[in-house]
Parts: C-alpha cells; structure tokens; sequence
C-alpha cells in the first residue's frame, strides 16, 4: 500500500524546519490528505507546516474573523469541496431552483473568495475542482436537461474556471482530472465514505499530493523553462547521418508517427513559451537538413533559441546553451533516447532534469506528460517572446570550455572491450555497418555478407571486430576493421565505427591493438587511407590525431617501431 | 484457506501498517492493545488488508471490528 510509505517519510518531520505554511480546509475528511501532502513536499524540498480545520466548517472558518484560519495567516490555503457534499447541496435545493445550482454556488464561493483575500492579501489559494460524478437520477437524460445533477456540476467546474481566471492567486487542482485517469469507480469506495468521510482512496492521495504539490512548488519559483532535445532517434526515428533524409522515419507512417507526437507536444511547448535548443552530435549540416527539407517535419529550425551539433561531449554542449541562455540549469530539461548520453549529463551536470525516457518512442509524450514538469502559475504575452529573444539576440558566445572531468567520467564507466577476428555470427551486423556507416568510414568501401565471408576465408586479410561494454550494458559490435596484409606492410582497407561510440577513446584503443598486432606478425608499418565523401569528413584527421604521417602519395603511415 | 494461514499474513500486513516487526497477533487482541491503533490507522488497516485478500469489507464491518478475532472471522467469510 504506497500510502504507507507516505506516512513513513514524514515521521520525522517534526524535526524539519517549516519553509512553507498550508491550511487545508475541506468538507470530507482531510486527515490522510495532510499526510500525503507532508510526504510529497518533502520529496520536493517543501517542508509544510499544515493547519487542518476541524472536519466540515469550511465556511465557518472563513466567514469568522477569528478564527483558527486567520490566525495562522497561511502562505497557502487549500480548499477541497467535495462532490458528496456538493450533491447534499443539490438536494437540498428545492427542484425549481436547480437550473440555478451552479451559478448560485459559484456566487458563494466568490462571496468568500473575496472575503479572503481582504483577510489575507498575500495568501495563494488552491482549490480542487469537482468529480464529475453522475447520481443516476436521470440516467441518460441527465445531458439534456438543466437540472439533473451531472449538467450542473460540470457547469459549476466551467464557472470556476472562470472565476478564477480573474483572479491572479486562485488556482485550480484538477481532481476531476485525476478521477477521469485513474476511474472514479477505483478511487472513491462507498464503505470507506460511510464510516470515515473518507472521500478519496488512501492510495491515491500520492497523485494528488503530487499534483497539488506542483502547483506549490512553481509558487516558490521553481519553474522550468527550457528543453534541450537530442535529434536521432529522439526526434525522429534512424540516424540521419547515415539513414540520410530518406532514410529517417517522421511523418503519418509507421513508427514515424511516434516521433510526430513528440514535435507536436514540443511544438505546442514552444508555443506556450517554452525554450527549445538542439544538442546533437553530427554534422551541423547533416542535423539541419531534416528540419529545412523533410516535409513532414513539425518543427523547424526557427522553432529553436540555439542549435548545436558537433562532436563534443554533450554536457560540454549543455553547459555552453545554458551560458547563452543564461538561466539556471535546474530550469532545464534534456531529452535523449540514448541512455548513455543521459547518464553522462545527469553525472556532469546534476541540476539538469534529465528524463528516463521509455525505451518505446510510442511512449515518450504521455511518459512526458506524466512528469508533469512544466507546471506554471503564470503565463504572460511575454513569454511566447522569449524564444524570439533568444534568437534575436544573435549572441556568438565562445563555448564555455568545461573542467574537463570527462576523462574521470569514462574512467568510472569500466569499460571492456573485446576484439577477434570476424565471427560468422557477426557477418551480417558487419555487413550492415559497412553497407550503413557513412561517418566514421575511412574509405566507405561496401561490402556485402558474401564479400565478407570471401574476405574472411582470404588469407591475404586480417579482420577485426571491436565489442563495447560498459557499466550501462552491451553496445555490441561497435567497429570492424578489414586489413590488407602486404609483405610487412598492413594496409587498412576498411575501418568502420558506430558513431554512438565516439569521444569515448575506442579510436585510440583500436589503433593501439593495431600496432600490438602489427609487432605480433613482424610488420612494420600501418599504413591507412582517407577517401573523401560528403558524409565522412569527421575522420578526415583521424590518422594524423593517431600519430600516422602523411606520405606523397596521401597515404597515412605508422612506422611501428617508432610507434608509442 | 486454513486459519493459520490467515493469521500469518494478517500479522503482516499488521506490521506492515503499523510499522512494527516485533506486533505478535492472538484472536483476543483488541485493538486497544496495538499501538498506534487509532481511527485513522484503523482505516488503513482495513485498505491493506483488502488488497491483501483480495475482498471489500461492508460498511457494517469496517466500523464493527475491535479485535484480531472478529476481523479473521469476516475474512474467512469472504475468501
């Protein structure tokens, strides 16, 4: 039962010193409520000191001048009228007056609101909206006629809406909401009514507190602002590096659709004044091209304050949007299919909200929305400026250059990498790599399964394949290079890696096993080709960066004695 | 399901609500003699104890119980 672990987080809050004041006024039973409220704000650095009137006199406390509620002159004050007790009001009603229920009590409560605000000016008010309940008395006819109880109670949720509109500290939690997602049926028990004036299952009360809680927390400021997204499968569906503009999947089809949802939830984001910044690794010319030429795309590059794509590490990348931003970097959320990459920003950069995104992208906006982290108390005209701004702004700052820890951070990872020559299991993920990889690719040679059994069979060749694994899991076969023996002379015909393992010294590691290999067999020199493409200019200095030296004939060779 | 079978996981679920491994449960116990046995708790009790046999208790119940005994009786009744 959660609601126990609830009560257990907040034995020992009589020992925390308040930060926030809440008086919780309801016509049901609150006991369990405050409890869950307690819980949560702990979770979310909100130690609340809660006054609970006595059971039912809501009115009483707020009409009386001196009572309890005054006196304690809360930060906060939260109202829960139920639906019980509204449909009591309902009934009591005479029959005539009923196409009147709805207005006549969002008088009332105005009435008090007011009353409220003049006693305690400062003081936020949260108030739980109505379950939509329906009693039956109707049955299917309870739409079509004013004064069946379900036509009032969903016009006295509008009125509210309403009301509350104009006034800037009066906030609505929508229990209604959360009735409708987790069932009325499951949340409210009859039984349970009749002996406590328990109104909603302990076991719900967590999402609520949640809920309500949220709304607390944006008061005191905690806000957040802006989402950095990854673009390859994150974006859309493939690597558009290597799948190109074809090959990568958005749009009404297939998994496409998946990675739609989440631009269009991102989209409506931006509109509401959320920043939206690109942190990806690619080609820059290579990330932009989906969103200037792809037709169905939702996003586009104008929807983005900041676009960034290059091969750094990403909390590198991170920590430059969020110097040209300039907010905070807890007012950021990052958002990356790859776990690895979330891992290492949430390690660097700990202020960061970094999802734990589902491994379906089917799932990413309702895990998204779920979250709940874009609560807001206010919204103005401003705010669907600022992404304007931020462009406007056109500042070219010089990326921060971070206390590189990165070298610790991969050093903590553990990671092992094994090598042999090419297994027949392997042959045809080799081949897919040869056929797929357009960036790390020295020569882009394609092979095809049967070239790869024949070259395998070929003792004129050498093959290597390369694992990755780390303390995250298995990457698998992540690079497969294919060697031409020559005397004493080995020549790197092919040399292909999955560009999710860059910036993670597999290039330096390889080359050493190269060279150990080299010194194994007598040869004497490495020697390596860079043949140019459009896609492939990421190594186009690897080589050199390993210490080969360019020769006449534009080769690239390692002496091996001479080799480190 | 056998009596004893019952107290055993009652006497769980007892230690579970009520956050105290050494409770040791007998037919008689009342609920006066469990610590922390208020209305409140009471109410709980009752929730873990549904969803750990997997019934409802009627409203007459819930307000009804005052010891071990009567709560094992009704819910050898319902499973």
């Amino acid at each position: 039962m959660s609601f126990i672990n609830l009560q257990k987080k907040i034995k020992n809050i009589q020992a925390e010193k308040p930060n926030m004041s809440l008086a919780v006024l309801g016509d049901v039973s609150t006991q369990f409520l405050k409890i869950a409220l307690q819980a949560i704000g702990m979770d979310n650095d909100i130690i609340l000191d809660v006054y609970e009137s006595q059971y039912d006199v809501v009115i009483q406390e707020i009409l009386d001048d001196d009572s309890g509620l005054y006196q304690f002159n809360p930060d906060n004050l939260l109202l829960y009228f139920s639906s019980e007790k509204l449909l009591d009001d309902f009934y009591h009603c005479p029959v005539k007056e009923r196409t009147g229920f709805a207005d006549n009590w969002m008088n009332s409560l105005s009435s008090l609101l007011n009353k409220i605000s003049v006693k305690m000016k400062k003081t936020n008010i949260l108030i739980y909206d109505f379950i939509e309940k329906d009693d039956g008395i109707f049955a299917g006819y309870a739409l079509k006629t004013e004064s069946s109880f379900l036509y009032q109670v969903r016009k006295l949720n509008l009125l509210l809406s309403q009301e509350i509109m104009k006034r800037k500290n009066v906030f609505i939690v929508s229990l209604n909401s959360l009735a409708l997602e987790k069932g009325t049926e499951n949340i409210f028990s009859y039984p349970l009514f009749d002996a406590s004036k328990v109104s909603i299952k302990p076991d719900y009360l967590e999402e609520l507190a949640k809920r309500t809680i949220s709304v607390l927390s944006a008061l005191r400021g905690k806000i957040r602002k802006g989402i950095i997204v990854d673009l390859d499968n994150t974006l859309w569906g493939g690597v558009i590096g290597d799948d190109g503009i074809d090959g990568i999947q958005i749009g009404e089809h297939g998994i496409g659709r998946a990675f739609l949802r989440l631009q269009k939830y991102l989209k409506e984001m931006e509109r509401r004044g959320i920043v939206l910044c690109v942190c990806s690794k690619n080609d820059i010319g290579n990330a932009k091209e989906p969103f200037i030429s792809h037709p169905e795309m939702i996003l586009h590059l104008d929807d983005f304050a900041l676009f960034v794509a290059n091969w750094e590490d990403k909390a590198t990348n991170i920590r430059y949007i969020q110097s040209v931003l300039n907010v905070s970097m807890d007012s950021l959320v990052f958002l990356d299919d790859n776990p690895f990459e979330r891992n290492l920003v949430r390690t660097m950069i700990p202020e960061i909200t970094v999802p734990e995104l589902p491994k379906d992208p089917s799932l990413y906006v309702s895990y998204l929305r779920n979250l709940n982290l874009f609560e807001v108390t206010s919204i103005s005209e401003e705010d669907s400026k600022r992404v304007s701004q931020y462009q406007a702004e056109g500042k070219r700052e010089e990326a921060k250059k971070s206390f590189t820890s990165i070298e610790d951070y991969l050093k903590q990872l553990k990671m092992v990498s094994k090598y042999s020559s090419f297994k027949e299991k392997n042959i045809s993920r080799i081949s897919q790599l040869s056929l797929r990889s357009n960036q790390f690719n020295l020569r882009t040679i394609r092979y095809t399964e049967s070239d790869i059994k024949r070259i395998i069979n070929d003792s004129n060749y050498l093959t290597i394949e390369f694992s990755l694994n780390d303390r995250f899991g298995d990457s698998g076969l992540i690079s497969a290079l294919i060697l031409k023996k020559d005397e004493n002379i080995l020549f790197i015909d092919t040399w292909i890696m999955s560009c999710r393992v860059l910036k993670r010294t597999m290039e330096s590691f390889i080359i050493n096993q190269l060279v150990e290999l080299c010194r194994e067999k007598g040869i004497t020199q490495l020697v390596g080709e860079y043949l140019s493409t459009k896609k492939n200019s990421m190594v186009a200095d690897l080589y050199q960066r390993m210490g080969f030296i360019k020769s006449e004939d534009g080769l690239f060779v390692l002496n091996i004695r001479d080799a480190k | 399901m056998k009596e004893e079978m019952i107290f055993e996981r009652l006497e769980k679920v007892f230690r579970e609500v009520f956050d105290d491994e050494t409770i040791k449960l007998t037919k008689e116990t009342p609920s006066s003699d469990v610590e922390g046995w208020d209305s409140l708790s009471h109410l709980l009790l009752i929730q873990s104890v549904e969803d750990e046999f997997s019934f409802s208790f009627e409203m007459k119940d819930i307000v009804s119980m005052e010891n071990v005994g009567a709560m094992i009786d009704i819910i050898k009744e319902h499973i």
